[in-house]
Formats: structure tokens, sequence, C-alpha cells
């Protein structure tokens, strides 16, 4: 038993298994980056960093080809943390190793934390327009409004992972109603019926009520480009407890919500971008992009906008251009892009609450290399000096 | 004479140096093309000599600057450009366009033997062939770049360089007149009477036909050159406070029309025209001189570097590295084998003078542009080169035995080498776009990521050296072993540090840009690799896990690593980072990481004997 506990230490700490996991991970991500031109930025994170085993579709099916980022990630950090605990002994001549290394454990831990609590977001603003919500780029939610009272809405939502789930029944609280996914696809496209050129192929369109009816849906394969969104769309059933109140198409194509009355109240229906609200607001002012003269080589882009909260404590202007984005509330939001003949700004709201982490850790791994290379040249230097003064008595 | 012998050299190799550096002159009694080639003129949104167009499109066009017509006489890049600028037609038949493929040949029912060399086409052989040409470019012009045929490719290519010449052709005076002096004074005489005549026209009534077609026809020509013309050579006039506005000659042209009179540089232009064509040298050189003083008055500053910037090409400076740094690599090699200290110090004062020479060339080109030394691909090639033969003068002097200067003299020549290849795409001093224009990020993050490429290859190099010398020779005695392995592992934890810190400051500016440190964008993804790979030789030394054999062989792969990152990410064309790589450098890639296999395989082949055996490929002692 203890000779296995030994064998089992000395695999954790060797630096056979460091170096075993280093060339892993250079392989890792060389495999993502070529991945990238298939499945985009987005996709290769989840599949290939954000992974204990790589799942690689082979004719359908998804096979393990290679050990994901946590896996060889967490194991790089158990042997660090192991080897360090095993052989620790503080000299100075060695600090400059263990500034690294703990440099480098910190680091990964920031790159896991940054992978579960990180958000982006994306602004679009219309010059003039004001905002007061970020639109996710990759998720969407079903959005059930109470619009009766004029002044305010009240907004139910459902993430979009679960009208997938088909035939499941949504009941909650705020809703008089319950909500039954019928059918679910993750990007599709929509027509008027009547506009349906022949030849295009369409599926059974069981929609009852709202504008659904009217409409044929193009099922369209998953686009994974770093430029394009999926355009879900979905089929849903409202029950009330006498029974269907209809089937809804609702689809991030339609931007308008569909609107109905039910048990005294006003209703609005759509699945949208999935929001993130904020407790002030955007407007964009200006946008101006300037290219280099007689070339179309952009030289900046800039969004000038007001910022203003509603108990006014903030209301002024900020201008958002490259490498100077606007950091507020914990966000960042930098220029992202562009639209609409440079009357549209794009901005990328990003949250990052562990962003501090990697300025630590890159400052302790710097330090140390210095440290280590540092005395490694002076012991050189002195030893040469040595040699040269011996060599010249 | 033995103790001589590098000095003699170096007097040599600084003769040379100085040979390069005359300034250019044109033949006395002939019109001054180097002159006109001085003349400031606004392409690709900065203002830079005519010269520099002339020798960046000449360049684009045919990958190189001179121009050999078929009667033998060697054009220089300022005639030619004087020639397609100003004389008409006669261009027209200077073999400049270069074909490779065959099947475009074929399209344009062209030979190879047509061409001078086998593959210069004038655009006359081209002329029948445009239509088509243009329909071809058409149909591959919806093709994402990346996915193009080659095919494909070069259709576009030559599609879009005949149409740089056109709009070149079309700068400065209106395509296609005998005489354009004469045309636009007497348009300018007769400009009442032909307003008059067209408005008559316009009302169907009776009036001068004569007069209101040649106005009809040259305003047809001036709107071709205002939506056509490449260059913007005349300056903004005083009323207009942005220095960058500066104008295009058909719209100053289009002007007159409501001023009435010819604006001075349009006339100026006409009448260059007409001195070049007459070969009125004192004419030619007093407009050239004249439109100078003019341009002179606003933009005294910026001339002093358009002159800087000419007499910089025409020095150029890095061809004369690339022959200092060869005659440095064969010297050094010659040290391998005889005269060790005579020849080796000749290497190295020849490896220093080119050191001097691209620094001072760096140097030049930071202050012409006003930015850190890295901006694009091309001077990352410089840098690289340069980083990596400021650190062999350093190994130099710590272990003289000649082994630095080889590696030295190799990668300055092929970092220069590679930097031409580069050139050939465009301009190289090119404006910054808007996401890397930051001096500050620009100065830390790509000087220090390129110093760690510089470093990596070095390594690599060395310890490429090392496994030649191994196998191949049995000059690789235990001191020389030795000698090689401390250099690769001192440069080694140099490349280490320089990487790391550099894809660190990357993070950095990426979150100060973009609010997250790290994105997984290839480029950042390359340089990661390059940290990890250095990290693994380092712990495989440390933990003595192979021999030295092994080790140079890691740190030969390191080279093919360094390669993917600064080329490779640049072809899959997805990401920030997916700027200037042609494909061109594709199959130099595979060529290259296929011989540092091959170089790998020589080092670690079990049963392979080495000629040389310094020792047995057993872990030594760190």
């Amino acid at each position: 038993m203890r000779t296995l506990y030994l064998e089992f230490v000395r695999f954790f700490v060797s630096l056979r298994l460091t170096v075993g996991l280093l060339a892993l991970s250079a392989l890792l991500v060389l495999f993502a980056t070529l991945d990238q031109v298939h499945l985009g930025i987005w996709a290769v994170q989840e599949k290939w960093f954000r992974s204990f085993i790589v799942l690689h579709e082979i004719k359908g099916f998804p096979v393990p080809v290679f050990p994901g980022g946590y896996f060889i990630g967490g194991l790089l950090l158990i042997n660090l943390v192991a080897a360090h605990l095993k052989r620790f002994a503080f000299t100075w001549k060695k600090a400059g190793i263990q500034l690294v290394h703990g440099g480098l454990i910190l680091m990964l831990l920031g790159e896991l934390f940054t992978g579960l609590l990180q958000e982006e977001y994306q602004l679009r603003l219309d010059e003039g327009q004001t905002r007061n919500y970020s639109e996710s780029w990759r998720f969407n939610e079903l959005a059930v409004a109470d619009t009766t009272d004029a002044a305010t809405d009240t907004v139910t939502v459902i993430p979009e992972q679960r009208l997938s789930s088909l035939g499941d029944e949504l009941q909650v609280p705020a809703l008089p109603f319950r909500v039954v996914p019928r059918a679910y696809y993750p990007n599709a496209s929509l027509m008027l019926n009547e506009n349906v050129p022949p030849g295009r192929p369409v599926v059974n369109n069981p929609a009852t009520a709202g504008l659904g009816a009217r409409l044929a849906i193009t099922p369209l394969p998953i686009t994974y480009q770093q430029d394009q969104r999926n355009l879900p769309a979905a089929l849903i059933e409202l029950f009330g407890p006498e029974g269907s109140l209809g089937t809804y198409l609702v689809s991030t194509m339609l931007t308008e919500p569909q609107r109905f009355s039910y048990a005294g109240r006003e209703w609005a229906l759509s699945l949208r971008f999935r929001r993130a609200y904020k407790p002030y607001s955007l407007t964009l002012v200006d946008f101006s992009h300037d290219r280099y003269a007689g070339t179309d080589i952009p030289k900046n882009f800039s969004s000038r906008i007001r910022l203003t909260t509603p108990d006014g404590r903030e209301d002024r202007e900020v201008l958002i251009y490259m490498n100077n984005p606007l950091r507020y509330d914990g966000l960042t939001f930098y220029q992202a892009g562009f639209d609409n003949n440079d009357k549209t700004t794009v901005l990328q709201v990003v949250r990052n609450p562990s962003w501090l982490v990697p300025y630590i850790s890159c400052l302790l791994m710097t330090l140390g290399l210095l440290w280590q290379f540092g005395t490694h040249l002076l012991a050189f230097s002195r030893k040469r000096g040595a040699s040269r003064a011996s060599s010249a008595a | 004479m033995k103790k001589f012998f590098p000095l003699v050299v170096l007097a040599l190799g600084l003769l040379y140096v100085g040979s390069n550096l005359r300034e250019p002159r044109a033949p006395a009694g002939a019109p001054d093309a180097v002159a006109f080639g001085r003349l400031p003129v606004l392409v690709g949104g900065r203002i830079k000599p005519l010269d520099t167009v002339a020798r960046g499109t000449l360049l684009q066009f045919q990958g190189r600057q001179t121009v050999r017509l078929a009667d033998g006489r060697k054009l220089a890049p300022d005639e030619w450009l004087a020639d397609v600028l100003l004389a008409d037609k006669k261009a027209h038949a200077y073999p400049v366009f270069e074909i490779l493929h065959p099947d475009v040949l074929a399209l344009l029912k062209l030979k190879a033997e047509d061409g001078a060399g086998q593959k210069r086409f004038s655009y006359e052989q081209l002329t029948p062939g445009l239509t088509e040409l243009e329909r071809q470019a058409q149909l591959a012009l919806p093709v994402e770049a990346q996915r193009r045929t080659r095919f494909q490719r070069e259709v576009v290519r030559l599609r879009d360089n005949v149409g740089l010449y056109v709009r070149l052709q079309a700068s400065l005076v209106p395509p296609d007149l005998e005489t354009p002096l004469d045309a636009l004074t007497s348009f300018q005489n007769s400009l009442p009477a032909g307003i008059a005549a067209v408005r008559l026209r316009q009302q169907k009534q009776a009036h001068d036909e004569a007069a209101a077609a040649r106005l009809m026809d040259l305003a047809g020509r001036f709107d071709f050159m205002a939506q056509n013309a490449y260059l913007l050579p005349i300056p903004p006039d005083d009323a207009e406070k942005d220095d960058t506005a500066w104008r295009n000659t058909g719209a100053v042209l289009l002007d007159t029309f409501q001023s009435g009179a010819i604006e001075a540089h349009a006339l100026s232009f006409a009448g260059l025209a007409y001195a070049w064509r007459g070969g009125k040298t004192d004419e030619f050189n007093t407009i050239v001189r004249l439109l100078r003083a003019e341009t002179e008055k606003r933009f005294a500053a910026r001339l002093v570097k358009v002159d800087a910037e000419t007499r910089f090409s025409a020095a150029a400076p890095f061809y004369t590295g690339m022959v200092l740094f060869v005659a440095a690599l064969l010297l050094a090699l010659g040290s391998w084998l005889k005269w060790p200290e005579t020849l080796g110090r000749a290497a190295l004062y020849l490896l220093a003078l080119g050191f001097v020479l691209m620094t001072a060339g760096i140097a030049t080109r930071m202050w012409l542009e006003g930015r850190p030394p890295v901006t694009n691909l091309y001077s990352s090639a410089l840098f690289v080169a340069w980083v990596a033969v400021g650190l062999c003068l350093i190994l130099e002097k710590i272990h003289p035995r000649g082994l630095a200067s080889a590696a030295g003299g190799l990668i300055g020549f092929s970092g220069l080498i590679i930097a031409h290849h580069l050139s050939l795409t465009g301009d190289t001093l090119e404006m910054m776009r808007a996401v890397l224009d930051s001096n500050f990020w620009l100065a830390t993050h790509v000087v220090v990521i390129t110093m760690g490429y510089g470093s990596t290859y070095l390594a690599g190099f060395l310890a490429a050296l090392y496994v030649l010398r191994g196998a191949l020779t049995r000059s690789l005695d235990r001191e020389t072993a030795a000698a090689l392995e401390r250099m690769v592992y001192g440069i080694l934890c140099f490349a280490t540090l320089f990487s790391l810190v550099g894809t660190i400051l990357g993070g950095i500016w990426a979150d100060q840009s973009w609010g997250r440190f790290w994105g997984w964008d290839p480029k950042e993804n390359g340089a990661l690799i390059i940290v990890i790979w250095n990290a693994l030789i380092l712990h495989v030394r440390w933990g003595k896990l192979t021999g030295p054999r092994g080790l140079m062989a890691l740190a030969v792969f390191g080279n093919i690593v360094t390669s993917w990152s600064w080329f490779g990410t640049n072809l899959l064309g997805v990401g920030l980072h997916s700027y200037g790589f042609t494909d061109r450098g594709f199959w130099a890639l595979i060529a290259f990481a296929t011989s540092q296999l091959g170089l790998i395989a020589l080092a670690i082949a079990p049963g392979l004997p080495w000629r040389s055996q310094p020792q047995a490929n057993t872990p030594r002692e760190a």
C-alpha cells in the first residue's frame, strides 16, 4: 500500500509528467487553432479548452479524440502544486523558479474562473437611439411580457435551452398559462407562405395563432462562422386551465412581438437575443469612421456615447474608440464594429470579474524569470571574469 | 598578411557599403527623372515620393525594380514611371507584367516564348485578352480570397495589376492625347465658346458642333481621371486646413468649368508631359523645380522625409546587408576548416558591419514612419533578423569559434530574403489600421514578441549547426559541442523570457482594448505554443530527460513552431491578426518545415552513425 502511494506521489510530482503535459497542451492549442477554421472561435473554446475530453464528430458520432483543456490544465495544476509541496524549500537561488510557477498556478486558475464567469454581450445603437440593455451574441430567450400597464411591462423570460426539450410543461407563477415547446429549430429561416419559391424545403408548421400560421419554416444548418449568428425558431403551445390557447411560431427573425389577450391582461410574446438590462442607459450621439485619405484603410472608429442613470448621478458624454473602451459598472464597452453606412455602432460589452488575476500572475512570472535568468547571467559573467583573470595571471 | 586580413575584409566591406550610399544622379543633358522621382504624391494615405510608387509598383508587377527592354536597355524605376505618367503609350510596350501560370497565358493567347525572360509581358501584348481576363476575374472575385485556386488568384492578381497600370496612367495628364499641353491650353482659351455651344446643343439650337464635341470629349477624359486616378498629386490649396486633403488631377481639371482657368499644378503636369516627350531637358527640369518649390512652402518638413525615403530606397541597405551576411557566413564556415582566428575575426567584422547597416536601415524606417520598429510582417522579418544577428555578435564575443557568426550570417541573410519577398505585395511603410494604431503597444508587445521569435530561431539555427557538424563532419569535438550546448541553452532562456513577456503584454493590450485578457485568437495561440515549447525544452534539460542530441532536436523543432506562429496562422485567414500573407509563402513554409524535420531525424534517428562523437546521447550534468 505504502509503495503504491509512493508510486502515485512520484507520478504526480515528476518532471516527466510536466513535459508530457506541456507537449499535450502545445498540441491542444495547435489543434484548436486549426479547428477554428471550421467551428469559429466560440465553439472551439467550448469544444477544446472548456472541456475535459474533446469530442469530435466523426460521421455524426461524437468520438473522444483528445484530452480537453480542463483535463490538461487541471493535471498541470496538480503536478505543479504537488511538485512544489513535495520539494518546497525556500532558497534565494530558487526564488525565481518558485515565483514563475506561483504565477503560472494563478494564471491557470484565472483562466478557469474567466471561463466560468466571463460574459460577453453586444450593444447595437443607431445614431440617436437609447438603450438600457445589451444583447447576447450567442444566446436567446423567450420573453413573455405582460403589457397591460402602459408604464411598465412585466417580463418573464425562458432560456432558449428550455425550448429545446420538447413536451416539457413550463409552468411559472408569474404566468396564468403553461408554455409547452412543440418544435425547436436552432437555426431557421422564415418566409411568408405565398412567397415560398418552389423547391425550397419547408417543414410542417402547426402554428394556429399569431403571425406564425402565415409563415413557412426552412431549417438551416447551424453556422459557426464568427460573423454570422444562428436565428432559432420554435413552436410553442400555450395552455390555460380550459385547454389550448393556440400554437405560436416564435423566432428571432421576427423583431415585433406577437400580442394577444388572456385572463383580462395584454400579453406580448417574442423570441429575442438574450438581454442584460442595466441600471443606466446609453445613447449614441455620433459615430464616426475615418479612412486614410484616398484609401479604404480604416484610420479610426469612434462612438460618442451619452451615459445617463435614472437618479441623475451620471449624465456625461464619453468617447469610445479603438484601444480606448469605456469601463463602467464592472463592464468594459469597446468598439467592436459598425454597420448601416456608419450610422450604427456595435459595442462589445464584457464582464470579466477575474480580470486582475492575469495581471498579478504576469507580474509574478516576469519577476521570477528576470530573477532566475538574471542570477544565471551574473554567475556566468562572474565565472568568466574569474577564468579570464586566472588565464591572464 | 594573415594578421591584416580581417581589416582588409572590413575595409572592402566598408567600401562596398559606401559605394551603395552614393546619391543617384541622372545623366547630364537629359530630363532629370531622378528629380521627378522625388516629387511628392499622396497614395495609400501617406505622402511619399513618386520614386517609392515606381519601385513598389514594379515589385508588385514583376518582382524586381528595374525594367529591361527588348533592345537590352535598362530603365530605372523613375524613368519607367515618367514614361507611364507622361509619355502617352510609350510604356505600353515595356514588358513589366509577370505571368507565370500557363492557364493564364493560354487565356490571353500568349506563349511563354513571347515574353521577356519567358515571363514578362507588355500592356500591348495583354490588350487583346483584357475582356476575357476581366470576365474570368469577375468569376473568381466572389470566391473568398483564401479559397481561390491558383489560377483564380493569378487571374485576379494580373487583372488588379493591369487596373493599377491604367489608373496610374490617368494620374497626371489626360490619357490618350498626343499633345496634352496644347489640348489643355486651347481648352482653357475656348472654354466660354465651348460652354455656350454645349448649352445651345442642350436647348437643341444651332451651335458650333466641333467646339461642343471637343469640350465633351475632354470633359469625359477629366471625369475618367477623376474616377480612376491612382495618385493624388496636387497638394491641398491654401484654404484647406487638412494636410492630407491632396487632390486628384481629374477633379481639379473638372473644376476648370467653374473657375475658367486651369489650376497651376494640372497645367504643369501637361507641361512636364510636353517636355518629357520632346526631350526638352531645361523645360522639364525647370518645371520639376518649380513644382517642388511650390510644395515646399507648406510641406517643407515632409519633403525632408520624402527626399530621405528616395535616398533610402536607392541605397537599398537591406540588399547590401544580405551580401554582407552571405560573406560573413562563408568566412565563418571557412574558419571551421582553416585559420580559425583570422577568418573567424573577418566573419565577425562583416557580421558587425551588416548589423550596423541594418540598425541604420531600421532606424531610418522608424524615423520615416514615426513608429516603433515593427509595424507589419515585412518589418517583423527585418527585426527578427536584427535581434538574432545582435545576439550572435554577443555570443561570438563570448565563444569566439565562428559558430555564432555562421548562425548570424545565415539568419541575417534568411531574414532579409524573407523580408524581400514580403515587400512584393506593396508599400512597406503603409499606414496602420485602426486596431493597431497604438505606438505604446507596438513598441512593447510587438517588439518583445518579435525578439522572442528572433531568439527562438537563433537557438534553433545553432542547434541545426550542431546537428549538421556532428552528423556530417568530424569537426564537432567535445569543446565545440559544449560551447554550442551552452549557447543554445542561454539563448533558449532568453527566448522563453521574451516570448512569455511578449505574449503577456499582448494579453494586457487585449484587456486594455477589448476587456478580455485572452481570446484564443490564432496568433495568440501561436505565441502561446512558442512559450510552451520553450518551457518544455527547459524542463527536459532540467529533468535530464534526454541528452544533448535530443535537446538539439527539440530546439530545431522550435524553428517549425516559430514559423507556424509567425506565418502559418496568417494562412488560416481567421482571427484578429490575419493580415498580409499570400500563399506564395505556403510552400516555402512547408519546405522549411520538411528540412527541419530532416535535421531532427539526423539528430535522433537510432542507428544513424554520426561522424563526430562528442559523446553519447546521455543527459549531461546541468
